[in-house]
């Protein structure tokens, strides 16, 4: 390995955004043919580091070598000047346009604009790695995977040697994964060089030479694949445990309130995205919802909230008074609400799901209750209470009740939003990471509101990322991966490895039993 | 029926000017409704320029300059138009749709009051070397009457469209606008400079669609100035949809709009109500044309994708 020929190194790379530093002083170095996986949890610096390579952000401190002579890259354009490409997550591909086309977009190399020559060397590129693509077929009639091709290969048209895919099996099946890891392949021995980001253990295991390991934007260390498990990368990337010393009480006569049985959605491009989720959620308890962001959260709970569209399976809800049994299944929020189910929703998008910029505290307030009032005229007193005693329970920081919400800080805005779902005294109260962006007192405060719920017998479903938090505040906590279930643990016996270890598993625990019954048989 | 075709043929040309030049901004992502206020104002300028040119000669007109001066000052206010518009719109990232109706207004409130102040004669004049067509077409009879028998302005427009079509779709520089008007994002990232393209996108398009209102006034009018560029303005901007975005159909589509919109006065024995229905039929046409478009969702057929949205690079 070390015979090999470094392509390129970073020293001592620095990034800040704000107050929030992405990268702290990474070193890292990528060889001539070899693939390096990088792994880290969200919000580890993955993607800030990738995209200071490809001229996307520029480093506030340190510096970057290609083949070893410094490079300054400043725009993408710089970086495809050093070999260097990066085929982001999303997309960029304009729809109407072929293939070809969308190849050879703003390169000026003097060529005459000639159709037919452009796909012959789309063609070659295609044909010497082993990718299937037709150069003359529009992108808005192409499934994922072969957009996927459209971007590797419009990196390699403009002669990249090392390679930066941001995730590229997120939105590939199973199979298709397999077909893009033996291009991979292909091209690693060719001696292109491939940085490739992904949160399955198992795909970093079966693609990759070796492994460098970020957390919380530190480099921790670089390790070779074959010499190394799955656990104790784990362990690297999430590090050991952080008591936060947060109250919990045990739960006090906990009932069943929702049973969630065998729910399916695929999305448009016919990824699954829920794959035979089942859970209960009980009263008086918290449960924790953990993963990698994207591995379905947000889905699950829409679909439970009647925002988002399932193939199959059922979502039950027991009313705590009349013990009543609803199916939730295919209905939207209004029909929820007219069942009679208090249900509460705080979406991770707050601006956008959660409350309306432009209003007011009043008026954001009312979005939830306007369907109550009779007469013609709105009755602003109620809210103009409800909004005044939130922004004195919860200290939300602002000149009055009638200021616009998008001018407050985002703590603030999270305090208005939770204040108002908790005022419509839910029984279920599903919350999607309430205290991302907060500072730490912020943070402390909605804990203790989700403890009071708790307390008063709701069921509170909790999405969080950071996994100390969900320990030390949940009851039980669900892992997901790619959209299924890949364990239900006890918070409060669970470590931190074990949950690190599930979020990065790609079987879920039904595929797990039916392995276990098949061995069994076998046996 | 001839002079219905020959008439409909020198309206339509006024319709493609606008169409082609509001294709060629909407191409590159901007709507702009100021298409209407634009071809006031190149018109205007070009009378004006016409009007100086008649006074310092004394009216002895030399035919090449007669034509040539209105026409290059027709280009220069259309496209000092376009100039604001994209100021407005990509340095200061004011809505385009608004800006468009600001610059509507405000052309032609500037047109009508650079015409008060002209007296029409001077520069009505030159409309004959505007008008005049080829020699032979009178030998030709009615085949000449049809193809032969038009001034500069309508062969002019016919060039334009047919170029404009070639380099949307033949060049590298036509991908790269098109890029910018789909997703300047992806554009942006593939190296091309969308501020660049944007503005001289809509200057020059802006410049085209100029010369459809002088087209109106010294062809189709004759050389005598009428207050009503502006309901050009808005067909031509009709028209662009009419024609899914493409100048080759904006040829045949501009000529059916002159035709349906001269119909009435080439129709005997109908209703004065009636009349202005027939008036309203290109944009009952256009509706149709939106509806069936929208219906079918044919990719190639929709608007650009970020027509309308200013493009900013996204921080952090």
């Amino acid at each position: 390995m070390s015979e090999k020929r470094i392509a390129l190194e970073l020293r001592g790379v620095t990034k800040t955004f704000g107050e929030v530093v992405a990268n702290k002083n990474v070193d890292l170095t990528l060889h001539h043919g070899e693939i390096l996986a990088i792994l880290g949890e969200n919000g580890s610096g993955k993607t800030t580091l990738m995209n200071m390579i490809a001229g996307i952000y520029y480093p506030d401190e340190g510096h970057i070598y290609v083949d070893g002579e410094e490079a300054n890259i400043r725009s993408p354009k710089d970086a495809f000047a050093y070999g260097v490409g990066m085929i982001h997550q999303h997309f960029k591909l304009v729809d109407v346009f072929s293939a070809a086309d969308n190849i050879i977009l703003g390169i000026n190399d003097g060529t005459k604009y000639n159709k037919k020559e452009i796909a012959k060397k789309v063609s070659a590129i295609a044909d010497k790695y082993g990718f299937h693509l037709e150069p003359g077929k529009k992108i808005h009639e192409m499934a994922v995977s072969e957009k996927q091709t459209v971007e590797i290969i419009k990196v390699l048209y403009r002669g990249a040697e090392i390679l930066i895919l941001d995730e590229p099996t997120a939105v590939l099946t199973p199979q298709e994964t397999e077909k893009l890891f033996n291009v991979l392949r292909n091209m690693r021995d060719d001696g292109k060089s491939i940085i490739i980001i992904t949160h399955k253990m198992h795909e970093v295991m079966s693609i990759s030479d070796r492994v460098a390991v970020l957390r919380k934007g530190e480099h921790i260390a670089t390790v070779e694949t074959a010499k190394t498990t799955e656990a104790e990368l784990a362990d690297m990337m999430i590090g050991k445990k952080v008591s936060l010393n947060i109250e919990r009480s045990e739960p006090k006569n906990p009932q069943r309130r929702l049973t969630v049985s065998n729910i399916n959605s695929k999305n448009e491009d016919g990824i699954s995205v829920l794959d035979n989720i089942s859970f209960e959620v009980n009263s008086g308890e918290i449960l924790g919802i953990a993963g990698i962001a994207g591995s379905g959260q947000r889905e699950l709970l829409e679909s439970i909230a009647g925002l988002y569209h399932l193939d199959s399976g059922s979502i039950v809800y027991v009313d705590p008074k009349t013990d009543k049994e609803e199916n939730l299944r295919d209905k939207n929020p209004i029909q929820i609400r007219e069942l009679g189910v208090r249900l509460s929703f705080v979406p991770e998008d707050r601006l956008g799901m959660g409350l309306v910029g432009n209003m007011d505290i009043i008026d954001n307030m009312m979005l939830r209750s306007y369907r109550r009032g009779h007469s013609a005229f709105l009755d602003r007193s109620k809210p103009r209470e409800l909004a005044e005693n939130i922004i004195k329970s919860l200290e939300v920081v602002t000149p009055d009740a009638h200021t616009p919400v998008r001018r407050l800080s985002g703590g603030n805005v999270q305090k208005v939003l939770v204040g108002r779902e908790i005022a419509a005294s839910p029984s279920l109260l599903m919350a999607a990471y309430p205290v991302r962006g907060l500072d730490i007192n912020s943070s402390y405060m909605i804990y203790n509101l989700l403890n009071k719920q708790k307390e008063s017998g709701v069921a509170v479903v909790f999405v969080g990322e950071d996994i100390d938090v969900l320990i030390d505040l949940c009851d039980r906590i669900l892992v997901m991966n790619s959209g299924k279930i890949t364990g239900i643990v006890d918070a409060r016996t669970a470590k931190k490895e074990e949950i690190g270890l599930l979020m990065t598993k790609s079987t879920s625990i039904a595929e797990d039993e039916a392995a276990q019954k098949g061995g069994a048989v076998n046996g | 029926m001839i002079a219905f075709l020959t008439s409909a043929i020198r309206l339509g040309m006024a319709f493609l000017f606008g169409s082609t030049g509001e294709t060629i901004t909407e191409k590159a992502g901007h709507l702009n409704l100021g298409i209407p206020g634009v071809m006031c104002v190149g018109a205007s300028c070009g009378c004006l320029a016409g009007s100086i040119y008649y006074n310092a000669v004394d009216g002895n007109l030399n035919p090449f300059l007669a034509v040539i001066i209105p026409i290059l000052a027709t280009v220069i206010g259309g496209a000092l138009m376009g100039l604001i518009y994209s100021f407005l719109t990509v340095t200061l990232r004011s809505n385009q749709n608004v800006t468009g109706l600001v610059l509507t207004t405000f052309g032609v409130g500037v047109s009508n009051y650079m015409i008060a102040q002209l007296d029409a004669v001077s520069f009505g004049k030159a409309n004959i070397y505007f008008r005049a067509s080829l020699p032979f077409a009178e030998k030709l009879g009615w085949f000449g009457k049809l193809f032969f028998s038009y001034g500069v302005f309508v062969y002019l427009a016919i060039a334009i469209a047919v170029a404009t079509t070639i380099i949307l779709s033949k060049t590298r520089i036509g991908l790269n606008l098109r890029a910018v008007g789909e997703n300047p994002a992806t554009a942006d990232a593939a190296g091309i400079n969308v501020s660049r393209y944007r503005y001289l996108a809509t200057c020059i398009g802006c410049g085209i669609a100029g010369l459809g209102g002088l087209c109106f006034i010294m062809d189709y009018l004759g050389g005598n100035w009428e207050y009503m560029i502006d309901a050009i303005g808005w067909l031509a901007i009709a028209l662009v949809i009419f024609t899914v975005w493409k100048p080759s159909l904006g040829i045949v589509g501009s000529i059916i709009f002159g035709g349906l919109y001269i119909a009435s006065s080439y129709i005997t024995g109908v209703s004065f109500a009636l009349k202005e229905i027939l008036k309203m039929l290109p944009y009952a046409v256009t509706v149709i044309v939106l509806i069936i478009t929208s219906i079918r969702a044919k990719k190639e057929s929709q608007p650009p994708q970020s027509l309308g949205l200013s493009y900013f690079r996204e921080e952090r």
